[in-house]
């Protein structure tokens, strides 16, 4: 769902299986995410959260 | 809308020991709740005052997962436990989780009954057109043709529309989304928890294990992209009636907003008359 819906394409399908038999998505240009916390609210198992660097 | 970080909604609303959810990868249940979970945290409602109820089902998981009252109640009988919650205890607001079978087929009669006597109740159907927890039987919902376990050469029957049941029963409050419309769905759920009377938010949800393999209509992605074409808007809807057009596309959007007078407070003017 990420991988499609992120409007900027931060996310990659990973190329490893992972255990539960699925491909997950990987962060692969987190350079490029302009935190509109879409993947976020698209995600159905609360998996993903975007954090601000300038928080911290 | 101000955006609230999934951490948060992890940490004050979720029971950590649960996660992860036993939904199927791809599954729109995890995003009903997650679209839930938002609009109450946005309308800064108190969780130890909410409960939420459900019957049997894949939809029927999610009080499982919040850290709140819930109740997992008997098959179809979600909308029958809630009736009573929300009568014992006025002051408690009532969330009810179904599934299309839950609420149209096993407990029909209990939704028909709740919008006629308007108790005060939100509920929210998670529609994915199929029993999915059995092994996907034909539920009252599956459209025309679509293939089942028990209709492989098609389905005869016609569907039931929840919402335009909902409607003409005079629900005041009823409204239709997918999962590929989250801003839609979470205003739509606030505006649900604010009304007062009995409120119906019907949500079409991907099912890519049970329906989508069997009618081989791919993934989740391939699924939502599918909600997004076959759907139209009311509005447009009504501007291409008005033109004498006609589509055979599912009708989404808002059906019903309302005021009428809930049965709780019918109740107590009553009472108080009788005094």
């Amino acid at each position: 769902m990420c991988v499609e819906y992120c409007p900027k394409k931060v996310y990659v399908k990973s190329e490893k299986l992972s255990k539960k038999g699925v491909f997950p998505p990987e962060v692969k240009f987190p350079e490029n995410c302009i935190k509109c916390h879409l993947c976020e609210l698209m995600c159905p198992d609360f998996a993903i959260i975007v954090e601000d660097k300038n928080d911290k | 809308m101000s955006f609230i970080s999934n951490s948060l909604i992890i940490e004050k609303y979720l029971r950590k020991d649960m996660l992860p959810t036993i939904f199927c990868t791809g599954c729109g249940i995890g995003s009903v709740m997650n679209f839930t979970l938002r609009a109450i945290h946005d309308l800064n409602i108190d969780i130890n005052k909410t409960v939420f109820v459900s019957g049997i089902g894949c939809s029927s998981r999610i009080p499982g997962y919040i850290y709140s009252d819930g109740l997992h109640s008997l098959h179809g009988r979600a909308i029958a436990y809630a009736t009573g919650v929300k009568l014992a205890n006025p002051e408690l607001k009532v969330v009810v989780f179904t599934g299309d079978g839950d609420c149209g087929a096993i407990g029909g009669n209990h939704f028909l009954h709740a919008i006629r006597r308007n108790i005060d109740l939100t509920v929210i159907s998670i529609n994915n057109f199929i029993y999915g927890m059995t092994g996907g039987q034909v539920a009252p919902t599956t459209p025309l043709k679509s293939k089942t376990t028990t209709t492989p050469y098609g389905n005869i029957e016609y569907p039931i529309d929840l919402s335009m049941m909902a409607k003409v029963i005079g629900a005041p409050y009823v409204a239709r989304w997918t999962t590929a419309h989250p801003i839609q769905c979470i205003s739509s759920i606030k505006k649900a928890l604010q009304k007062k009377g009995f409120s119906f938010v019907e949500i079409l949800s991907p099912c890519p294990t049970s329906y989508g393999r069997l009618n081989k209509m791919g993934t989740t992605l391939d699924m939502t992209k599918h909600f997004k074409e076959s759907t139209i808007n009311i509005k447009l809807y009504e501007k291409m009636l008005a033109e004498g057009k006609t589509t055979d596309k599912m009708v989404i959007g808002e059906f019903v907003d309302i005021e009428k007078e809930d049965f709780n407070t019918k109740y107590k003017k009553f009472y108080s008359d009788l005094k």
